[in-house]
């Protein structure tokens, strides 16, 4: 880079500025000079304009491409549904569904179970800080961090070799033989969802625990009076009272596993029976060349994130109402 | 105004100075060649240009191999005035299309394997060939090269740039020596050796296909390779073109004599483990036991020589008689056609001008194939090309194989097939075939995902 190079650059930034608030000046003005009549409405129409612009080329666009890409093949020729037949016939493909069902059945339950039953076992405890931090720190490594970690755990070494991978290492202390993890189906796909878990685990834990602390004490202790059992003030106080964050969590958790792909490709690259629908979209899109299956891997995607979406959204909706 | 809004104004002034002279800093501002201290009696027909015109060049190649692609070019650049930007990124593939489809793909593209091409001068994004790079691919390639550059319609677009040769087979020389092994000339004898190294005691072969989310294709050049030898180069051209399917007799053959070395736990994995420690190894660390005979051969490209390293950090020596070295692997027949496999990029034009020929057709000359061998690490199929100026034995071995006039070249038959085979269900194929899965199953599986159409 020669110093030209660098001042061109400099001058480019000065004037994407310039130009942005030109833009906004312009906007701002206008919509002082609107007429009186309607004024909020233009107001409104002004502001929204942007957002609705931007809306219009980064999502609706980009989804009507989609769906259209999903019925033709990588020449752009329209080839009807034959894209969704190669998904639900090809084997390959198929066990690409059955792996994306059991993560999003797997995930959200375990992680949402093992968040709320330690949020409630360290709750008011000693260093209940720490504890919380302990568990919420995987939160900060990324996906694909957490991948390469947990690779290394489950690495293989054949037998006279030393072993670099934890869990081969303990079953070596146990004289076991070293096991091919990443590579044994169906016990592979398990493996990375506990990467999925490790990680998600820490945000149940989270909100779990900031929603046990607004259950309010006037109801256990009453509860308490009447004569329960822990077990029976936990089930028929604590859980109904945060009804609303538990669905928060699980429907957050189950989103981000439907679309995890970072983990599955850092592993095994949706090798030996792991792929899941955003992986092998990713691969039929882009290694593949193959558009049209991975826009149709994306749709079927969207189509599955979608119920949830909306329940969650109703569950929200009524909670409001309640209050 | 007053001196406390002055005060106010100077410091962020300051601020943005000491930052911007700093940043000077960072430049390396590089005098430019200049044609005066160049001898450009050999760049005398590319004419010179006025007014420094740009040619934009992209390709994947990156880091030192791009900087000595640049480098090869410095002379013409300053004899014929025309400036030469290349941008390398990994993105190349899967950008070029989208670049192209938007009419911002860079003047020239250098195209790394013949599906992609393909795809592109189909879709009409690419220039035919000007005449003079024509000329020059007819006096300086092979016909099996130029027609790797012509597209399906008969047009020719696209001039080969470098090569490389797979089906090599590494071995250490000592090793060989001592125990007084002969280099097969038949695939046959290839498997003798194999057995009578097993039966001494070592392990005859280390392989290892991994390689992060292209797990799998070091398994298809073995496949390539034995398919191009035993059922021959016509076969060969059927199967990548799909005229006969993919779970064709002549395939399941060679998978099955592939599955004869790698499938069998006498044979494999010397010094790594079992047969399903060939799909954890890395491609890259799967020859190292070579070096300290824990295995006897290793089959992977020439530019494997590139990876050689010993436990303690310290250099291996490539050449006959030092630490290790490569034979092809040999013909179906002692004394058969000598076939091998092997890549290459292809030089095409998304753009048109005088410029852009210009520099299209040096880089299709032998002047410039001397240039860039000279620098090192790679070679070309060029026939003008003088083998003694390739950096090592090995890339010498590779040149003269690819001059000889009797050496039948064919590509690596994944980068010609449709992306939804070559570069997807083929080494997912691999995968599952070396975890187990038997030969018919896995090209059944393969033949299924071929695109229709």
């Amino acid at each position: 880079m020669t110093t030209a190079d660098l001042l061109g650059k400099i001058i480019q930034v000065v004037a994407a500025l310039a130009a942005f608030s030109l833009v906004i000046g312009l906007v701002l003005f206008l919509i002082d000079k609107a007429p009186k009549r309607g004024r909020d409405y233009w107001q409104l129409a002004f502001f929204l304009l942007p957002a609705l612009i931007l809306l219009a080329v980064g999502l609706i666009y980009p989804a009507f491409r989609t769906s259209l890409l999903a019925f033709s093949n990588s020449s752009g020729e329209w080839v009807g549904a034959e894209n969704f037949i190669w998904m639900f016939t090809q084997p390959a493909a198929l066990v690409t569904l059955g792996n994306t069902v059991i993560w999003v059945v797997v995930v959200p339950i375990l992680s949402t179970t093992i968040g709320l039953a330690y949020a409630m076992f360290i709750d008011k405890s000693r260093g209940e800080k720490y504890f919380k931090a302990l568990v919420f720190m995987p939160m900060a490594i990324s996906f694909v961090g957490a991948g390469i970690i947990w690779r290394f755990v489950y690495d293989y070494k054949s037998g006279d070799n030393a072993q670099i991978g934890l869990l081969n290492q303990i079953l070596v202390w146990f004289g076991g033989e070293p096991v091919q993890w990443l590579q044994t189906s169906p016990i592979n796909t398990f493996l990375l969802i506990v990467v999925m878990i490790w990680i998600q685990t820490g945000f149940a834990m989270v909100i779990c625990s900031a929603a046990i602390k607004g259950v309010p004490t006037e109801q256990i202790e009453a509860a308490q009076l009447d004569g329960t059992n822990p077990w029976q003030r936990f089930t028929n106080v604590t859980l109904p009272g945060i009804r609303g964050s538990l669905v928060v969590v699980i429907t957050t958790i189950s989103i981000a596993t439907l679309k995890v792909f970072d983990i599955v490709r850092t592993m095994t690259a949706g090798n030996f029976n792991t792929s899941v629908i955003a992986n092998e979209m990713y691969t039929q899109a882009f290694r593949a060349g193959e558009q049209g299956r991975g826009a149709a891997l994306a749709i079927v995607l969207f189509l599955l994130v979608l119920p949830i979406v909306i329940y969650n959204v109703r569950v929200l909706r009524q909670q409001r109402e309640i209050r | 105004m007053s001196v406390k809004q002055h005060r106010r104004l100077i410091v962020p002034v300051a601020a943005a100075a000491v930052m911007g002279l700093a940043l000077t800093g960072c430049t390396g501002d590089i005098a430019a060649q200049t044609a005066e201290d160049t001898d450009c009696a050999a760049y005398a027909d590319y004419g010179t240009f006025e007014g420094n015109p740009e040619v934009s060049i992209g390709g994947t190649i990156q880091d030192v191999e791009a900087d000595r692609l640049v480098e090869s070019w410095a002379d013409f650049q300053a004899c014929t005035g025309i400036t030469v930007n290349y941008t390398g990124t990994k993105e190349f593939e899967a950008q070029i299309a989208v670049l192209a489809e938007g009419g911002s793909a860079p003047d020239i593209g250098i195209i790394p394997q013949p599906g992609l091409f393909n795809k592109l001068a189909d879709a009409g994004f690419l220039k035919p060939a000007p005449e003079a790079v024509e000329a020059n691919v007819d006096k300086w390639w092979s016909a099996d090269w130029k027609g790797y550059g012509t597209a399906t319609d008969g047009t020719f677009y696209a001039a080969p740039l470098m090569a490389s040769v797979k089906g090599y087979v590494w071995y250490s020389p000592a090793m060989f020596e001592d125990k007084g092994y002969e280099i097969p000339t038949s695939l046959d004898e290839m498997m003798d050796l194999t057995a009578q190294i097993a039966a001494d005691g070592t392990v005859p072969w280390c392989a290892g296909v991994g390689s992060g989310d292209a797990t799998g294709w070091p398994g298809t050049d073995w496949v390539e390779d034995y398919v191009l030898r035993q059922a021959g180069a016509e076969t060969y051209d059927k199967w990548v073109k799909h005229e006969i399917p993919f779970n064709d007799p002549a395939i399941v053959t060679a998978f099955n004599s592939v599955g004869d070395i790698l499938k069998n736990p006498e044979y494999v994995n010397g010094g790594l483990g079992d047969v399903s420690s060939i799909i954890s190894t890395e491609f890259g660390d799967a020859g190292l036991p070579v070096l300290d005979d824990s295995c006897a051969m290793h089959h992977q490209a020439s530019f494997y020589e590139g990876f050689w390293k010993n436990a303690d950090g310290s250099e291996v020596s490539v050449a006959p008689d030092g630490d290790v070295y490569a034979f092809l692997l040999p013909p179906a027949e002692a004394g058969g056609e000598q076939a091998v496999t092997g890549g290459g990029e292809l030089v095409s034009a998304f753009n048109e001008g005088d410029e852009i020929t210009a520099v299209l057709s040096y880089l299709s000359s032998d002047t410039w194939a001397n240039n860039r061998v000279e620098l090192g690490g790679v070679i070309s199929a060029n026939t003008g090309l003088d083998a003694s100026l390739a950096s090592s034995d090995i890339l010498k071995q590779s040149v003269e194989i690819l001059q000889d006039e009797n050496t039948v070249f064919r590509f690596d038959g994944s980068d010609l097939m449709p992306g939804a085979v070559g570069t997807d269900s083929f080494w997912k194929g691999i995968v599952n075939w070396l975890s187990g899965d038997d030969t018919q199953k896995v090209v059944d599986a393969i033949e299924s995902s071929w695109p229709k159409s």
